[in-house]
């Protein structure tokens, strides 16, 4: 990749700064990790295990070697460092060597002169196999007589919140069993790369479609048994993420193959490959009971949530805490009881993805609030208007609430907007549930309208520190920005110029390659690179303003505290001198490094008390669905939110997040289901897994509230992965009031609504 | 009839490009990508699900994973970088497409991935029907799955175009 | 392996004689999928998209017929003059995949695929079509009900080329409706097509995705005959959704990853029950 220069004018923080890589992907210019090529290089695939769980009793890999053009096959055996990969705890293998834990499990790679000789050396690997009953069911893994499938047994975490008094009760009581299918991160440019070993073996160079670079490169330096120093990372062009590419899939075999055979390695997944290659969101059932005054008013939540983490850990332990301490939402609750477990299964690994645990739990305590408001004879504004946390609340963790908590205004400003006019008489029939199919006609449509708020952390939590780290050099006026962080579609390259511009009066922006030749910017998730790279961006920035400053103060003789930035120029604030930073910095450079943390967060007590959290958004969501109660069939006809973002830096930029969540939100509502049948996959396929097109998107109408958070470096908050979260609740409670049917399960499906 | 490794030549943007020593099978999107350096069309799920590799085949908009590549001499086939640039994009010196360019103004490009294809898919679209209807333009790019935007942008840079065509008549 | 572009029917005709194991290939929406996926190894493809005489379609207004070449795509059976003398066949077309697929895609390759969830194939079925095959020395036609005779098979030899249908065009109300998961795109879950031919005093219903092959409801059509005079088609709430309900048990769906049996025989009954409400209309 090459370095992107920006040059549109005065493009500063709060204007909707075009994307400097816009005209690249408009014209197909850009290059994604899959449009890599090389001189001499091969391709590389993976073998992958048939079933969910089976001993492997042998692998022979004679034939295929044998077929021509076929450079090198590698296993278990060929791995020279650690055996093992992991975010949180390493218990992934790289590949399976004794045991396949999920269907799609790799166990070998083959590296060939083209992706057809690669398929039929696969096709050549004979793999025996002693196939063994799956694990599936994650209430069974919990169970201590239930057989382990790991050594260390099927328990990945268990936490328990114990806060304020137990035993309270009050006279409404309200509780549900809520389940959470399996969804999948679905971006649309599959995972690729493409490694280059270095001479002699020694070190290798990944290009790579990744949300977090030094990550991988530790855990793709332990595998190969290299110093980190010899493992270079250099960010392919990503197309999409969330969250599923937080967690290794074909890097490290990339890096091996290319080691092995000494030539650049190319992989890349199909879709097929991919829906087993990445980790997906958990399924979980969450049990919640709500205990409330006549009024609507919380007194205490019991609760338990059991996430299915699938074969191995991957960040299973911290989706637990998510889910359980965000129990409770953006509403004000003194006591609660609450159990959490994450296990293991045969069924696929599940990992990060928008929302992160948070999802599952808003499905629930979002039921749950409008159980309350139905039992009270209140509104659904109503309760959550009675119970809406405030900035100082202390939540279920014993946390106190530092950050700015704007949940009554999401709701009232939400509240106001309009609602979408009723169905005309005459409506075109795509307008219609079931869309061209002409399944309905207009009289057999109901409408319904449904509220869903949530509250979500930002950042990494217990005690984490993800820092970002950020270079900014500057010359000739010209910026120059150097970090990490992984552009994965969602505007950090726009947005990193604008705070250039705004803190140092520069026009011109230049972005280096992101790579692992400066430090960590942490992971592109968790809603935190605006916060943590921003910050990191911003620190690099002003580090250099000052030694400008110093370096103008000491040729002009001005005490630099007097000196500002005012567009362009750099001005005496209370004398006449002004230059231009260009004039200023001609022949000269500054250069300077920051590193941004977070306050500093510490880990959950045995009670699941603690300052585990660094920060919270909040927002909500009004759904208005057309059902066709009969057929079941669902079209979400508006989306009305309002969202806490702190502050606005790119409207444009902002909008394109909030409309974004909300179709992922809609997806996991009514449409998106990894369909699991014994552990395996019934649907690894675009025909099969069902995302929303453009005539399932609903018209989104956004308020942003913008209510600076003191705590973040730009007075912006991330806004990233809220927008997903309170929406599908949301859709559900508006089907909910179509049809008078329970719906406790996302996706809702054709049948749970008419049968 | 042509065999494996027998030369063929296809009409992509107006040049006649020669595929050499290729297996006969193979999807137009490969070929385009992986033998004639046109790496714009993007392959998503190769069953024509996600609309990424849409180009024009003797003026349709076609997704082509589906099109067997050796059955496509005698077409004539445009894809995302052979669209007629006639619009200049912000201060820059750089001419695009006007639909190009109101896809990078209204903001409808996160990722990029599915961008080549929806930005061919709305240039056919515009082509036969200039003033589409909202529902219209829906219907018309339904068959392009974008992960990233939720579609609002898209529908924004669609209009943004449809404007600016109705304004310049 | 190896490809032929016929560019009419003769040469195409020829060189299936010549390698009567070819696949034909038509707007590739079916057959591209399986050689992607590698499922499905070809030696030889006779590519039939250039052959004009399968493109075209003529209206035969003196007998009320209408011949369609197989390959003419479905973005074109989605607009008149289709959408006006078989509307349930422009409204089946309007549903087939996207509008890329509906470039390509054809009625050949639904009835060559012969899934039972092909969009065009319950029109055909419910309006009695009739499918042409040829041979490099003969040609035959064969009723559609005769031709698909199983999951994703059906009565074409290895040396034929289906040629087209011949389609009648009937007056009286004619429909078809498709449940799908989403709003566009989709495969169906279950379909079904309704038309009401008043000079043959009958209504004829097929279903689509609910079985090995479409399905035709002839038990729930003579029912309604003995209860209505279709003539008239004024058809009671309660004939509508006795009709459903009859329908439903004349459907064999499975349980699949796409949908339930017992949720594919409720659509059924739903939407046999609308299309003959709005046969009244």
């Amino acid at each position: 990749m090459t370095a992107k220069t920006s040059t549109r004018s005065r493009d500063v923080l709060g204007t909707s700064a075009l994307r400097p890589d816009g005209v690249a992907k408009v014209t197909g210019e850009f290059s994604f990790s899959s449009d890599m090529r090389a001189e001499n290089m091969l391709w590389g695939a993976t073998l992958r295990s048939p079933h969910p769980y089976a001993r492997i009793t042998s692998i022979d890999t004679t034939k295929a070697l044998l077929i021509a053009g076929v450079h090198a096959i590698i296993t278990a055996e060929d791995v020279p460092g650690k055996l093992t990969y992991g975010l949180i705890s390493s218990d992934q293998p790289v590949f399976a060597k004794d045991v396949v834990r999920y269907m799609g499990e790799p166990i070998a790679a083959v590296a060939a002169d083209h992706p057809e000789t690669c398929r039929r050396a696969l096709a050549a690997i004979v793999v025996e196999y002693e196939v063994m009953t799956p694990l599936v069911d994650a209430e069974l893994a919990i169970l201590p007589t239930t057989p382990p499938i790991h050594p260390d047994g099927n328990l990945i975490r268990h936490q328990r919140i114990i806060h304020g008094d137990s035993n309270a009760t009050a006279e409404i009581i309200v509780e549900g069993n809520y389940t959470i299918g399996m969804q999948d991160q679905a971006f649309l440019g599959l995972e690729a790369a493409m490694a280059f070993p270095d001479p002699g073996a020694q070190g290798v160079e990944l290009h790579i479609a990744t949300q977090w670079l030094h990550e991988d490169r530790g855990q793709i330096a332990a595998c190969l048994n290299l110093p980190e120093n010899n493992v270079r990372l250099v960010l392919g062009g990503v197309g999409g993420a969330f969250g599923a590419r937080e967690d290794i899939s074909l890097q490290v075999h990339c890096c091996l193959l290319a080691l092995r055979t000494g030539r650049p390695i190319k992989m890349q997944y199909s879709r097929e490959e991919s829906f087993f290659g990445h980790v997906h969101r958990h399924p979980a059932t969450v049990w919640m009971r709500h205990h409330a005054n006549r009024s609507g008013k919380i007194v205490k939540i019991e609760a338990r949530m059991v996430f299915d983490g699938g074969a191995y850990t991957s960040t299973s332990p911290a989706v637990l805490i998510n889910g359980i301490t965000h129990t409770q939402g953006p509403y004000q609750c003194d006591n609660a009881v609450v159990d959490g477990y994450a296990v293991r299964t045969n069924n696929p690994p599940c990992g990060a993805m928008r929302g992160f645990g948070v999802v599952q739990a808003c499905f629930a305590h979002e039921g749950q609030m409008d159980k309350i408001a139905e039992a009270c004879g209140i509104s659904p504004v109503e309760v959550r208007l009675v119970n809406a946390m405030h900035t100082g609340d202390k939540i279920i963790t014993g946390q106190t609430m530092e950050s700015v908590a704007p949940v009554e205004r999401c709701i009232r400003e939400t509240d106001a907007i309009p609602l979408p006019p009723p169905m005309p008489d005459l409506v075109d029939a795509l307008e219609l549930p079931g869309g061209s199919g002409l399944t309905a006609e207009r009289k057999n449509i109901v409408r319904g309208i449904g509220w869903g708020v949530s509250m979500k952390n930002l950042m990494y939590s217990e005690g984490f520190d993800d820092y970002a780290t950020a270079r900014c050099t500057l010359s000739n006026g010209v910026a120059s920005l150097k970090f990490a962080t992984s552009e994965v579609g969602q505007g950090f390259v726009t947005l990193a110029p604008q705070i250039a511009r705004s803190v140092l009066g520069v026009d011109q922006v230049v972005q280096e390659v992101s790579d692992t030749q400066i430090g960590s910017a942490g992971s592109t998730s968790a809603s935190r690179q605006t916060w943590m790279s921003g910050g990191a961006v911003d620190g690099a920035c002003r580090l250099v303003r000052e030694r400008m400053f110093e370096h103008i103060g000491k040729l002009h003789n001005i005490d630099p505290i007097r000196l500002l930035i005012d567009g362009t120029d750099v001005v005496d604030s209370i004398g006449d001198f002004r230059i231009s930073v260009v004039d200023a910095t001609e022949g000269v450079t500054f250069s300077e490094t920051f590193e941004h943390h977070h306050r500093k967060t510490e880990d959950l007590d045995e009670n699941g008390q603690g300052n585990c959290h660094v920060a919270f958004a909040f927002v909500a969501h009004r759904a208005v669905v057309d059902v066709d109660c009969d057929l079941g069939l669902v079209k979400v006809v508006q989306i009305a939110t309002a969202q806490d973002v702190g502050k606005v830096l790119n409207p444009l930029s902002a909008l394109g997040q909030l409309e974004g969540g909300i179709a992922q939100g809609l997806g996991l509502a009514v449409m998106e289901e990894i369909v699991l049948e014994n552990g395996k996959v019934r649907n690894p396929s675009f025909t099969d897994y069902l995302l929303p097109t453009a005539l399932d998107a609903p018209t989104v109408v956004a308020v942003m509230i913008e209510e600076p958070e003191p705590q973040a470096p730009l007075g912006a908050k991330g806004i990233g992965e809220p927008p997903c979260i309170s929406v599908t609740p949301a859709i559900v409670a508006a089907i909910r009031a179509a049809t008078g049917k329970a719906l406790l399960r996302v996706p809702v499906r054709p049948q749970d609504i008419c049968l | 009839m042509t065999t494996d490794h027998q030369m063929y030549t296809l009409n992509i943007n107006g040049a006649e490009r020669p595929v050499k020593d290729s297996w006969i099978g193979e999807s137009l999107l490969y070929v385009l990508r992986e033998r004639l350096d046109l790496p714009g069309s993007k392959g998503a799920c190769e069953q024509g699900e996600c609309g990424s590799c849409t180009v024009l085949l003797d003026g349709d908009a076609v997704c082509s994973c589906l099109v067997m590549a050796a059955t496509a001499v005698d077409s004539t086939i445009t894809t995302v970088e052979g669209l007629l640039a006639d619009t200049v994009i912000g201060d820059t010196a750089r001419v695009i497409s006007d639909v190009q360019a109101a896809f990078v103004t209204e903001g409808a490009v996160q990722c990029g991935f599915c961008t080549p294809g929806l930005i061919v898919a709305v240039h056919h679209l515009l082509e036969h029907n200039p003033s589409p209807s909202d529902i219209e333009v829906k219907e018309a790019i339904s068959g392009n799955i974008c992960r990233c935007t939720g579609y609002g942008r898209i529908f924004a840079a669609v209009n943004a175009v449809i404007e600016t065509r109705k304004k310049s008549k | 392996m190896t490809v032929t572009v016929a560019t009419n029917l003769a040469d195409a005709l020829a060189a299936l004689r010549a390698t009567p194991d070819a696949r034909l290939l038509q707007g590739g929406t079916d057959t591209m999928v399986e050689i992607n996926f590698n499922h499905f190894k070809p030696e030889h493809i006779v590519a039939l998209r250039k052959v004009q005489e399968l493109r075209n379609f003529s209206i035969q207004e003196e007998k009320g017929l209408i011949f369609i070449g197989s390959g003419v795509p479905y973005q074109t059976l989605e607009n008149d003059p289709f959408l006006t003398l078989l509307p349930a066949l422009a409204q089946a077309s309007r549903t087939v995949g996207s509008p890329q697929i509906r470039a390509a895609g054809s009625l050949g390759g639904n009835l060559g695929t012969c899934s039972p969830a092909g969009d065009g194939l319950p029109v055909l079925s419910a309006l009695d079509a009739t499918v042409h095959l040829q041979s490099v020395d003969a040609s035959r036609d064969v009723l559609i009900h005769d031709f698909m005779v199983g999951v994703k098979k059906n009565a074409r030899k290895p040396d034929e080329i289906i040629t087209g249908v011949t389609v009648p065009i009937l007056r009286g109300f004619q429909g078809y409706s498709k449940v799908g998961v989403r709003n566009a795109m989709v495969i169906s879950v279950a379909s079904a097509c309704l038309a009401v031919d008043t000079s043959r005093s009958q209504i004829r219903l097929a279903l689509g995705a609910v079985g090995p092959t479409i399905i035709r409801c002839r038990e729930s059509e003579q029912w309604l005959a003995t209860q209505v005079d279709i003539a008239n088609s004024n058809f009671s709430n309660e004939i509508a959704k006795e009709f459903g309900r009859r329908a439903a048990l004349e459907a064999r769906p499975i349980d699949d990853h796409r949908s339930t049996a017992e949720y594919r025989k409720h659509a059924i009954s739903v939407l046999a029950e609308r299309l003959l409400l709005k046969a009244n209309s």
